[in-house]
């Protein structure tokens, strides 16, 4: 789960982490009143959404006066910001973050992330503070210096430290930086943290360190224990399909193609999509109908389908481990009549009670295409959504 | 003799809530010996015929188990397979789905230097085909045979596993290793166990996009590995930073992509299916011997 920019710099202040004073707005008048109250002769006017490449789409301006912070804002409120991060339908700005301006010396990167490859987190940092970090890894790679901290263990000053001298860091600033990190580090893991990205972390003019960009995401297992952190999920920045889906306890992708698939298990459902492709279609979701899939599951799922007007034809592919065949059939066939479904819907049920739920189908009156194979579920559903049914 | 399990295998069912008991007994049902359920506060007890304990460490004294199946939910996940590696058993197969990340690091680390073999979390479980099933794998569809089945996938492990059954090519032992970005066992020691295991002849190997599990599998395998294998990789169009259903399945910062996985196994031998409708077929091809 992603939260805005000023969400992230209330949690790193409360962990003690220095950031610049801030104000939330949500029309130009709010800016205006935001910019007087910090009192600070420059103001960064910064669009909220839940996507990096703000500066570059225009989405973060400069203003000298409470009136410039006004018309900034007013510019920035409701346009619709394209970033390589937001995907061609880009995200329309609701709110702004009017912050105090910060007089930059230097501009660092630091950021904490799980490192699968040796299970334990990293701590990565390096004096390129302000580019993708993506883009320094190819280009400068020994500009980026890595600790890894053991989970049991925890942070190590010298790890800190070490990285400070790696920086580049004066002692002077050395000494802030441990506490800086160790604060980050704290937050990382009392609030069950995935990512937190620091970008650019500036040392001002005065020698302090400062976050001037805060990106917190958090492991989604781990919310049930952290429900002022649910809390912050601003459904204004998730795809309407994935909250719905996410209410139902599904996990779902919208994707550009007209193939809406419903599988039970994640590394089929990625399979499924696969097939499609290979035989020539496109789907138009992943769908992971999970192991408790039943008759009320499965009538979600359809609606949640038929939701994308992309949608020509359907591919239920079900292999029932736990899952009983019988019962997804129980759920098409009801889904298929209530919904009154006008797509073609190709099925293929295979594993537990797969020959019970091929009969209630055959049974139903229904017009559904019975697939045996994964091969044939693929080329049926490609060619129904084509309009030639095979 | 395949591995992890065999007829011989003394399982235990940690968490008897619905889904332990379900499977507990489709496990009983294939042959498998369930020698008790671990649920604290219901020592003595018998819930559909299996004796319960209080500890595992209780379990292990009364009944010898060598092999516990957990099914505790997220919360205390990896407290109970922390509980299952001090009490002395040998292999621990988590088929708990949703367990925090942080959790998993801190028990995977204090792993390190226990006897316990981990399977998973977030995983099918290991049958080893006429002889035992630990977790909730459709045992029906797996067949006796010389092939290990290695995959981080569920029922795509189903797909591989009937594949190979329809050509007449049986199992040796059929393993999910999990779907989470922190999992006990991995590629590499389950094909290190399928290398040294005189019964298997060739392996299965289903990965999926994230992480780079697949490729550091496929650099083991150019020195390490004698016996033929063919593997599937999904997730080829899965769209990048979108977690597809498994916590550990993401492209991140155009890492663990499926391309990448592809060439890498490609590069050091493995024939690779280029549809998951192909995985039998390819093997097949790669081990005509076998076939």
């Amino acid at each position: 789960m992603n939260v805005h920019e000023y969400q992230a710099k209330a949690l790193l202040a409360e962990f003690g982490v220095p950031v610049p004073e801030g104000l939330l707005a949500t029309t130009p008048a709010e800016a205006e009143q935001a910019a007087r109250t910090l009192g600070t002769p420059v103001v960064v006017v910064k669009a909220q959404i839940h996507a990096g490449g703000r500066g570059k789409a225009g989405g973060v301006k400069l203003a000298k006066s409470p009136a410039e912070a006004q018309q900034a804002a007013s510019e920035i409120l409701g346009m619709t910001l394209y970033t390589p991060q937001t995907g061609p339908e880009g995200k329309c700005v609701r709110k702004v973050y009017v912050e105090a301006g910060s007089s930059i010396a230097d501009e660092l990167y630091l950021a904490i992330l799980f490192d699968r490859a040796v299970e334990r987190f990293a701590i990565v940092a390096s004096t390129e503070g302000g580019m993708e970090i993506e883009e320094v890894a190819a280009t400068n790679p020994e500009k980026i210096h890595t600790v890894h901290v053991e989970p049991n263990l925890g942070l190590r000053d010298h790890q800190s430290r070490t990285l400070g001298y790696d920086l580049g860091l004066p002692t002077e600033q050395v000494d802030k930086f441990i506490p800086f990190i160790r604060g980050l580090f704290d937050l990382y893991l009392a609030k069950d943290c995935s990512q937190v990205e620091i970008n650019p972390l500036v040392v001002t003019e005065d020698g302090r360190l400062i976050a001037l960009d805060g990106k917190i995401n958090f492991d989604d297992n781990a919310l049930y224990r952290h429900p002022e952190i649910a809390e912050l999920r601003d459904p204004d920045e998730e795809d309407p399909r994935e909250r719905a889906a996410n209410e139902i306890d599904l996990a779902y992708v919208g994707l550009d193609g007209n193939i809406g698939c419903m599988v039970n298990g994640a590394g089929l459902a990625m399979a499924t999509l696969d097939m499609i492709h290979y035989c020539g279609g496109s789907p138009a979701n992943f769908l992971d109908a999970g192991g408790g899939a039943d008759k009320e599951k499965v009538k979600e799922a359809f609606k949640l389908i038929l939701r994308d007007e992309n949608v020509r034809a359907i591919l239920v592919n079900i292999f029932g481990g736990i899952v009983r065949c019988d019962l997804i059939a129980q759920g098409v066939t009801a889904a298929a009549k209530e919904l009154k479904l006008s797509v073609p819907l190709v099925v293929r049920l295979q594993g537990t009670m797969a020959s019970e739920g091929r009969a209630i189908l055959a049974d139903s009156g229904l017009d559904i295409t019975a697939a045996e194979t994964l091969q044939q579920a693929g080329e049926l559903a490609v060619a129904a959504a084509k309009g030639g049914m095979a | 003799m395949a591995i992890l399990c065999d007829k011989n295998t003394k399982l235990i069912v940690q968490g008897m809530g619905r889904m332990g008991r379900f499977h507990a007994n489709l496990s009983l049902e294939y042959g498998t010996q369930v020698v008790g359920g671990v649920a604290p506060g219901k020592g003595g007890q018998e819930i559909g015929g299996i004796p319960i304990f209080n500890s595992v460490a209780q379990a292990i004294r009364e009944t010898g188990a060598s092999a516990s199946v957990i099914f505790v939910p997220p919360p205390g996940a990896a407290d109970a397979i922390l509980e299952a590696a001090e009490a002395g058993i040998g292999l621990a197969v988590c088929i708990t789905e949703g367990i925090p990340v942080l959790d998993m690091a801190r028990a995977k680390s204090a792993l390190a230097g226990s006897s316990m073999r981990l399977v998973g979390p977030n995983c099918p479980g290991v049958v080893t085909p006429g002889q035992c099933r630990i977790g909730i794998m459709p045992a029906q569809i797996t067949m006796p045979g010389p092939v290990g089945v290695i995959s981080r996938s569920g029922t795509l492990t189903y797909e591989a596993v009937d594949q190979l059954s329809r050509l007449g090519i049986g199992q040796s032992t059929c393993l999910g290793i999990g779907g989470d970005p922190v999992i006990g066992t991995n590629f590499i020691d389950a094909l290190t166990l399928f290398e040294a295991d005189p019964e298997t002849k060739g392996v299965v190997m289903i990965g999926e996009i994230g992480g780079s599990a697949e490729e550091e599998a496929a650099e083991f395998i150019k020195s390490n590995m004698t016996k033929p294998i063919a593997a599937f990789i999904a997730g080829q169009n899965a769209p990048a930073g979108k977690r597809m259903g498994h916590a550990g399945a993401i492209i991140a910062g155009g890492k663990g992509k499926a391309s990448d996985k592809i060439a890498a196994l490609e590069a050091n031998g493995v024939a690779v299916a280029e549809s998951p409708a192909m995985i039998g077929e390819t093997f097949a091809k790669a081990a005509p011997e076998l076939a």
